[in-house]
Order: C-alpha cells, then structure tokens, then sequence
C-alpha cells in the first residue's frame, strides 16, 4: 500500500482525509499525593506526561504502528485514540471530526472498535461466545431479531476462523488464540473500518501469533480496515506496519514508512532498539549492550529524555528538547541527526 | 561424563480422570560450562522439566519414572535436606518474576549474605564485601551504597540483576533459569544475557535456559532441545535447529516467527493448537498438525532418531 506524505504538523489537511489524525496531542495524569498531605508537606501538583506533543495520522486501510518499551506512552495513545480517555492538549480527529463529537454520533462511535491484549480478561467469562459477539450487533442495533442475530453471529465467527457453532460455547473452553479470534469477531461485529490493536498477540505462542497477524492482514485486505497497531515486538511491527512510530517516554522520537525506518534506521533509540532484539539470523552474536534503563516519566531528564542512554549526546542534548527535523520521509526528533553528527 | 544427565524423565499428575502425564521419557545431558536452551511453547514442559531437576514439582505432581543424575550422583530420589541444600549451593535457580523470588521484608544485602553463610564459612564482613562484589557484577551501580536497600527501591531490570547475583554468589556449577528475561523490556534483556553469557564464560557455569523466545536461545544457547507436548521433538547445535530444522514443529516454530531482516506476505502457520494432556494422540503427538504426517506417524511414537547434526523424534529419520 502507498504510504502517505506526512501533513505538516498543525496543519490541516485538505486533499485526502486521514481516518484518524492527532494533532499535537498530550495526555497528563494526576499523580499527586492526596490534598491535604500536600497542603501538610507543602508539596506541588506532580503531573506525569505520559504523551507529549504526539502528532501523526493514519490513512485509510493502512497500518500505522507504535511501538516503545513499558510505560513509553503507547497504551494511553490506543486508549485516547478510541475515546477512552480524553486528550489533554491537542485534537484527535476522526475523518476531519473531533473525535469527542465523532463519538457522540452512534453512526461514527460505531465504525471504531478495540482489540486488547490479554484474551483471558477481555472476555466476559459468565456470557456465551454468542452473546459476547452479539453485543456490538444489538447495541448499535445493526440487525433486529435473533434469527437475524444469530445469522450475522455465524457469519463473523466463520470470518475469524471459528465455526457457528463455537458461539454456544463459553470462553473458558477455548485455547488462547482462539479467544484472540473471539474478541476480533466482536471487534468486527459494529462494521469497523477502523481498529485499535493494543498488543493483540504478545499473550500468544508464537506459532498462534502467526495465525493471528495472517487472520489480522487477511482482514485488512478483504474490509479495507484501518488499524493503529500497538506493539513492544518489533519484528511483529516490521510484519504488520505500513508506516511506524517509535516512542520513548511520551514522544515519537522517529516516524515515517516502516520500511524505511527499519532499513536505515537514524534515531539513536531507534538504533539500540533494533539492535537489542535477539535475531534468529544471527546465532551467537555477541554484543555490546547499552546501559541504562528507562528513566521514570515523573521526572523524565531535560533537555532530550534519551539523552542519559544516547552515545552521540552533547551539551545541547542536555538542555534542549529536539524538534523534529524531516530527512527523507522520516520524521526524527534528535540533534545529532539534525546537525548530522549521526553518520 | 556430562555434567547433568536425564535419563527417561516423566513426570505424572493424578487427576479426577485418571493420570496426567506432563512429562514423557525426556532425556538430555549438559556438559560443565554449556548453555542449554529449552524452548517450547505453553504448556509444552519446558518450565516443569526445570522444576522436576531440582525437586521443585508442585504437588500433586511427581517423578514417576525416569533418573536424574548431577555430577554423576542420583538426585532425582533425594530427600528434601539434602535436596534443599544442593539446590542454592550447587544448583541455583533464576525465576521469571524477580519479585516472587525476592523477600521484600529484608535488604537485598541481608537476603545475599544470608545465601552465602547458609553455604559457606564466612564471617559477616566477608559475606557483605562478597556481597558488594557480586552486586557490582552484575552491574547494579553504587553497589556498596545499594546493598542496604529493599527489592521495591530497584526497578525491574535491576531486580532480575540482584536475583541473578543470588543465583550464583554461592558459586554454583549449574544454574536453571526459566524466562530470565521475559518480564523485562529488549534493551534491559540485552543486558541481562550478555550478563549470563559472560558469567557462564568466566566461571565455567552451566546453564540451562528455559524461554520460549527464540530470539534469546539464538544468541545464547550452544545447543536447544524443542519441546512439545511433554517430549523433546528435537535437540542439536544451535545454528542446525534454527537454519535447519529436522522436526516437522521446529520447522513450523522457526518459520512462523517474523523477521526482523526481511518482511514476508503471510507468515506461515502451524494450524490448530498443542494437544491437552488428556487428549494426547496416538503415534507422534504432532501427527494431527504436521504437513508430512503419513501412517507409520499416527500408529508409533517416535524416539529421537538421528537427523543429520540434530536428532529428531520424527519417523522422517528413521533408516530400517
């Protein structure tokens, strides 16, 4: 599928309208102490910037993927993305709408849908695969009558790889990936064009995550959906995205088409990333691994958050936030790439 | 003589319906100072195979067959005073979630020089600078300022580092670790393998490395045993099992696996899922899934049969 140009940041595009667009978007938690302790201990408001000045979009019936190690921010921009929680700066736009007015209208809240990660606990335990599946059916009141219901039921079980008569079953009695195929059938159930996938196979072997990723790009491919695709597994992501987003604490640090990120990757996270992951193809590597860890997203550093874990860090690096600099069709926010201190 | 022998080791747990059998004749050696990686996926064996050697089933389960020799001594019918203190001294453990492991009542300092006292003679100002030493090994900074603070001060890296300090400060000659890695993100899993790849090297440890990442097994291991359904299907060097795999399931495990290097269309897939262990089939167990299954597979099971540099228990392989 063609990837599609990057619009300026803070401007709105006019020729081709994206399925889902944030624009500048931050999302900040309250993490503050009680009141009165911070009244007694004089302490201010802490505020965690859990994403920070987040643009990207995503076009339709393409992928757009993100992916970061823990608490980079990747989750809370599924949940904003879905309305789950509301952005505190910034503007998510569903095809041109605001996306807190695109879900007060049941006709656009319907076509956005949520795949989560863990099929254990996304699944109502005491409710029939049947029901489960029928939900999104009768809530938007897609059909009426159970005849009708029931037909439409089959029809989706029967398009994730399960059989009609799996829906009188209860979730308990099905393996892992087929619960994965449960939640994608309801997923699918309101007519979706547009899918959030948080982490859909990282609680699956990985011989049934292969059956999920085809199942998810067989139906990407039928249904021209849209996804935005969350993931920590980045081979997963070179398999499933069109265009990708690298996170580290709260920002994109890297964006553009997958392809060409992960052929010649320049953000120096994006490098240390790629290069931490153990590769079948290279048995017995040996390495020299970065030190450091995450640092925590209360207190995150000056100046840019990697600079701590970064070998081309300097004095600049130190005190001032990198803006993202274009080179090529990738978007990248670091000074060493900026001021070509990066070859 | 290896290290650790397995001979035919089964492991049975008694239900309602009758007994389950989790483990099935598995048998493998390690040699002193190799790194073993044992994958497989959930439910495959692998963590109980790890649990049965040091005498870690969970009740009901239990050996029902098979021996289990370390240093050429049988273990495997060990009382629990002896067993316990082969385990910790000789034999140390690492576990996926660092804070199970972990008292979070006592300093990390309190918890090493206990481990190591409770194994050697030593005075406590010789456990704690013991102690600060290995702390410092394995990477934790300001290892001397550090020693006096509790498990819930350290992040989660850093807490596997101190359970994998408390594996080995009692210098053991075999270490099992199951999914060492698992709970910590890629940069910090870096660390932590190259970590026991260079503990392994300086010390001479053996390792037995239980995961179900290949990734991890491709840069660590020297050879990897392939689990399914309570058997090894397949056990070799390294580089043979993943570029060539002998076993119709390690073939299928190492394809559907993406690739970082290069993007295919559709990933190939094994269809279906690992049998339950009350619903094993006759013959091969991987006979329903398997692309080249024919008769011979679904009437005998299979030993492991040599496969050019794996062995695999696949009738593919069989001469007679």
């Amino acid at each position: 599928m063609p990837a599609q140009p990057e619009p300026p940041v803070g401007c709105m595009p006019m020729t081709k309208v994206q399925v889902l667009e944030a624009v500048a978007v931050s999302h900040y938690f309250d993490v503050s102490r009680p009141f009165l302790q911070r009244v007694f201990t004089r302490e201010p408001r802490r505020m965690l910037r859990a994403v920070d000045d987040v643009s990207f979009a995503i076009a339709p019936g393409t992928t757009f993927a993100l992916v970061g190690e823990s608490g980079c921010g990747k989750s809370t921009i599924a949940r904003l993305a879905v309305g789950l929680y509301a952005a505190t700066d910034g503007d998510i736009l569903f095809e041109n709408q605001p996306l807190s007015s695109a879900r007060a209208q049941p006709a656009l809240r319907r076509r956005m849908n949520m795949i989560f990660q863990d099929p254990y606990a996304s699944l109502n335990p005491r409710w029939r695969v049947t029901d489960i599946v029928a939900e999104p059916i009768r809530a938007f009141k897609l059909a009426t009558g159970s005849a009708d219901i029931q037909a439409r039921v089959g029809a989706l079980l029967a398009q994730v790889g399960l059989t009609p008569r799996d829906g009188e079953k209860y979730p308990h009695e099905f393996s892992g990936g087929q619960r994965q195929r449960i939640s994608i059938a309801r997923a699918l159930a309101s007519e979706p064009d547009f899918l959030v996938c948080d982490e859909p196979t990282s609680a699956l072997d990985v011989s049934v995550q292969a059956q999920i990723l085809n199942l998810m790009r067989d139906l990407q491919q039928r249904l021209g959906l849209t996804y935005l695709f969350i993931s920590h597994n980045l081979a997963v992501v070179r398999h499933m995205a069109d265009r990708l987003g690298v996170m580290y604490l709260g920002r994109i640090v890297e964006q553009g088409p997958a392809e060409a990120i992960f052929r010649a990757p320049r953000h120096p996270y994006t490098r240390l990333l790629l290069d931490a992951i153990p590769d079948l193809e290279q048995v017995g590597r040996a390495r020299t691994p970065v030190g450091g860890e995450l640092p925590s997203p209360i207190a995150p550093p000056p100046g840019c958050a990697f600079h701590p874990r970064c070998p081309l860090a300097n004095a600049r690096c130190r005190v001032e936030k990198p803006a993202h600099t274009t080179a090529g069709d990738v978007q990248v926010a670091c000074h060493a790439v900026e001021e070509g201190r990066d070859a | 003589m290896a290290l650790l022998e397995v001979l035919d080791l089964t492991v049975e747990f008694p239900g309602r319906r009758g007994i389950l059998r989790a483990l099935d004749k598995v048998s493998f050696n390690i040699e002193a100072g190799e790194i073993l990686g044992v994958v497989g996926e959930s439910g495959a064996g692998k963590s109980l195979t790890g649990a049965a050697i040091v005498g870690l089933l969970e009740r009901p389960g239990r050996i029902a067959g098979g021996q289990v020799r370390f240093d050429g001594q049988r273990i495997d019918n060990l009382p629990p005073e002896p067993m316990r203190r082969l385990r910790g001294r000789r034999i140390g453990m690492i576990f996926q979630d660092p804070l199970t492991t972990l008292n979070p009542l006592y300093t990390i300092g309190r918890q090493l020089t206990e481990t190591m006292q409770t194994h050697a003679r030593l005075s406590d100002a010789e456990a704690r600078t013991k102690a600060i030493g290995w702390l410092d090994r394995v990477g934790i900074p300001a290892a001397a300022h550090r020693i006096d603070a509790y498990p819930h001060e350290f992040s989660g890296g850093q807490r596997q580092r101190v359970v994998i300090a408390l594996a080995l400060c009692a210098d053991p000659v075999l270490v099992i670790a199951d999914e060492p890695t698992t709970a910590l993100d890629v940069s910090i899993q870096a660390q932590i393998i190259t970590l026991l790849k260079d503990l392994t090297r300086d010390h001479g440890t053996a390792v037995m490395l239980v995961t179900h990442d290949m990734g991890v097994i491709a840069e660590t291991a020297d050879r990897v045993a392939v689990m399914y359904a309570g058997r090894i299907a397949e056990i070799g060097p390294v580089a043979a099992v993943i570029r060539h795999p002998a076993h119709p399931y390690s073939d299928g495990l190492m394809a559907s696996i993406p690739s970082l290097e290069h993007r295919v269309d559709r990933l190939r897939q094994i269809d279906g899922a690992m049998p339950r262990l009350d619903a094993i089939p006759n013959g091969c167990r991987f006979n329903p899934r398997c692309p080249r299954v024919f008769d011979r597979c679904r009437q005998e099971q299979p030993e492991l049969l040599d496969a050019g540099a794996t062995r695999a228990a696949c009738w593919l392989h069989a001469h007679d």
